[in-house]
């Protein structure tokens, strides 16, 4: 049976901040790993989104996307997101997630599952960096809404946390120091 | 070297028109426009911050590790670094010649990615300008547009990716930082359940494709008027052939044509390709302009990627897609085809092809078995092309006796097109922009030439929040006199009068 929630993490590890995504996946991973958590949760990870991953959504009662982000409040904004219309520049092969949605719209006729993005804020994206001090920051804080989110992956409880109430946190993972998997 | 239009005469008193696609990582690429009152044009130049951070990135690394990490240089085609970047390391090992079983996986790796790559090239990102018109209302110009209104195309192009995404799956080992090509070979071969996974669907791949190239001939039939003069420009043109001077992707020897359709040169060893090719630095420009040694800077310049490869080559070794080109090359009358858009039609040919290769080695029992590495005679270093989705790929490394890259050097598709890309909006604003007011419109026709070449602007990272296109126009005395910009979203947003 195929898992009820996908978590999409995008981004390339050996771009500075732009491993945010890939860094928060693999903690989650290994969350998972733990007894009695289940496997209810299927994780993704790609350079970028893709036309494809709309048939990663197909059967699931919810979608995650987790991306760095420039702009981003710090250290991170949890929202909901909506089909939308792919925007095009002329050489970007990447897709936002709501244009991800409306792919998968058009490709099975049906809504797309309700879809949430965890964004969190980057500063430095070139080539060889390391994770900034700030992202490093960034990411602990994204990491505790992530763990509650994925300990009780719940339309309701994901739709309170976007809309700005506090999430339920979860206790504290034990300590373990962040690096940019290179 | 400066060509027509390269350079205005008086650019101080000129206004000038910025498409500026602002990314939070290098700027990527931009095309300014200097206009006179009148707007006529007299300056256009397309400048692409080409990224040189990955010699740093690789000097200093065992060797073994640089197939993995070069696909970190790329997120659009992180398997062509992956392949170039092995058969490099090839020589190192001293792996002159690849076990069956090594190749033919490699191969179908390969394939695979350009069948994916090719498929979303033309589905998602030209399809909207192909199939409603350059012009048409920029809402209608996504591929959920061309859902609505061709919804098996639009399901089509997203399987016909996600197929070509398997095949990496398969043979790499995973959807993405595969480690299945190694220098000397590969390292899994691919299981019964896998090929018969895959041969399930692969009939079906061919089918589509099939459909794929009938689609972009009826446009070119619809249109000949557009299709066969949008942006030409006449050029060199320079890939890899394969034996016989057969379509090859993954090896082969260099030949290159004139734009004539005559041979300049033939079944060249790609490892002298620092003595064929030379690259010129122009001050307005981070990209270089690469030129054959023989022909020097203003008549060497020439162009790869599909639209060189299927009228460089002397045949396709798979009787569909041969038969399409066959058909393309009597289009023209036997002459080379120059016009940017029919790097479409030419895509869709290599479309077909991949996918009959990839049916082909699915069939063949040495990807299911076999000894994965060879290796001999150390060396201390080693070249690698392949023609990757947009065109040659070179790949150079010197390694030490340590293990220890201590050189390497890359030249990537994109690169190769940088004149030719020049030259194709050139011809764009000259033609559509004189007398016209600037808009989305006219813009994107600027944008549809240069989609032709398919760039790849080293945009690995996408962070969410960029900007992907920003438009300036600023007056003889610099001053901004209105801006247009396109989000992430594909919004357009404007400020006249800012």
């Amino acid at each position: 049976m195929s898992a009820g929630v996908v978590v999409i993490a995008v981004g390339n590890r050996s771009r500075g901040d732009d491993a945010i995504g890939p860094l928060l996946l693999g903690r989650l991973e290994a969350w998972l790993a733990g007894p009695g958590r289940g496997s209810d949760i299927k994780l993704v990870e790609d350079f970028q989104l893709q036309i494809e991953h709309a048939l990663d959504l197909a059967g699931r009662r919810l979608v995650l996307f987790v991306d760095a982000g420039t702009g981003t409040c710090a250290p991170y904004e949890f929202r909901a997101v909506v089909a939308s219309a792919p925007g095009r520049s002329h050489t970007s092969h990447a897709l936002a997630p709501e244009a991800v949605l409306g792919v998968y719209r058009q490709v099975t006729g049906e809504d797309s599952p309700p879809a949430f993005v965890l964004c969190v804020r980057g500063e430095r994206f070139e080539l060889g960096d390391d994770l900034s001090d700030a992202a490093r920051a960034h990411v602990e804080a994204a990491w505790q809404q992530l763990l509650a989110l994925c300990a009780r992956p719940e339309i309701e409880r994901w739709r309170t946390a976007a809309a700005g109430a506090p999430a339920e946190r979860s206790p504290p993972e034990p300590a373990g120091a962040l690096s940019a998997g290179r | 070297m400066t060509f027509a239009l390269e350079t205005a005469a008086n650019p101080e008193r000129l206004r000038r028109v910025a498409i500026d696609p602002v990314s939070r990582v290098e700027g990527h690429g931009k095309v300014t426009l200097l206009l006179d009152d009148h707007q006529r044009v007299h300056q256009v130049r397309l400048h692409i911050v080409e990224f040189r951070g990955f010699e740093k990135f690789i000097q200093g690394r065992p060797y073994w590790e640089v197939p993995v990490m070069v696909q970190r240089l790329c997120g659009i085609c992180p398997v062509s670094h992956h392949l170039a970047a092995s058969k490099a390391l090839d020589a190192i090992v001293g792996a002159a010649k690849l076990t069956p079983t090594a190749e033919k996986i490699r191969r179908l790796m390969h394939y695979g990615q350009i069948m994916q790559s090719h498929a979303l090239h033309f589905f998602h990102l030209c399809s909207p300008d192909l199939l409603f018109g350059f012009d048409s209302d920029a809402s209608r110009r996504n591929i959920v547009a061309v859902a609505r209104a061709h919804p098996d195309v639009a399901r089509q192009g997203v399987l016909l990716r996600k197929f070509g995404q398997e095949i990496i799956r398969v043979t790499a080992g995973k959807r993405i930082h595969g480690t299945g090509s190694v220098p000397g070979g590969v390292n899994k071969t691919v299981t019964v359940e896998e090929r018969d996974a895959l041969l399930a669907d692969v009939y079906h791949m061919i089918a589509w494709s099939r459909g794929a190239v009938r689609l972009i001939k009826d446009l070119h039939a619809q249109n000949p008027a557009l299709y066969n003069s949008f942006g030409v420009f006449r050029s060199n043109l320079m890939s890899l052939t394969g034996i016989d001077g057969a379509l090859d992707f993954y090896h082969g020897s260099l030949r290159a044509r004139s734009e004539n359709g005559d041979i300049l040169f033939d079944g060249v060893d790609y490892r002298g390709y620092a003595s064929l090719i030379q690259e010129e630095v122009k001050p307005w420009s981070y990209m270089k302009f690469p030129f054959l040694t023989a022909l020097g800077k203003e008549k060497g310049w020439y162009r790869v990627g599909p639209l060189s490869r299927v009228q460089n080559c002397d045949s396709i070794p798979t009787p569909l897609a041969e038969a399409e080109r066959r058909e393309f090359v009597d289009y023209s009358g036997g002459t080379p085809i120059h016009a940017p858009l029919a790097y479409h039609w030419a895509r869709m040919i290599e479309m077909l092809h991949a996918v009959e290769t990839i049916k082909d080695l699915l069939h063949d029992d040495d990807i299911l078995d076999g000894e994965l590495t060879v290796s001999g005679p150390r060396a201390l270093e080693g070249v690698g092309v392949i023609e990757a989705p947009r065109g040659t790929l070179i790949h150079h490394y010197r390694v030490g006796e340590d293990d220890l890259v201590t050189m390497c050097n890359l030249i990537v598709s994109t690169t190769h097109n940088n004149q030719a890309m020049n030259e194709a909006i050139r011809n764009v604003a000259q033609r559509y922009l004189r007398g016209h007011e600037i808009t989305e419109g006219l813009l994107n026709h600027i944008e549809v030439a240069i989609r032709a070449f398919d760039p790849c602007l080293s945009c690995a990272t996408h962070a969410l929040g960029q900007m992907p296109l920003a438009v300036e126009l600023v007056d003889a005395q610099g001053e901004l006199v209105d801006t247009l910009s396109r989000d992430g979203d594909g919004v357009v947003h404007g400020a006249r009068g800012a």
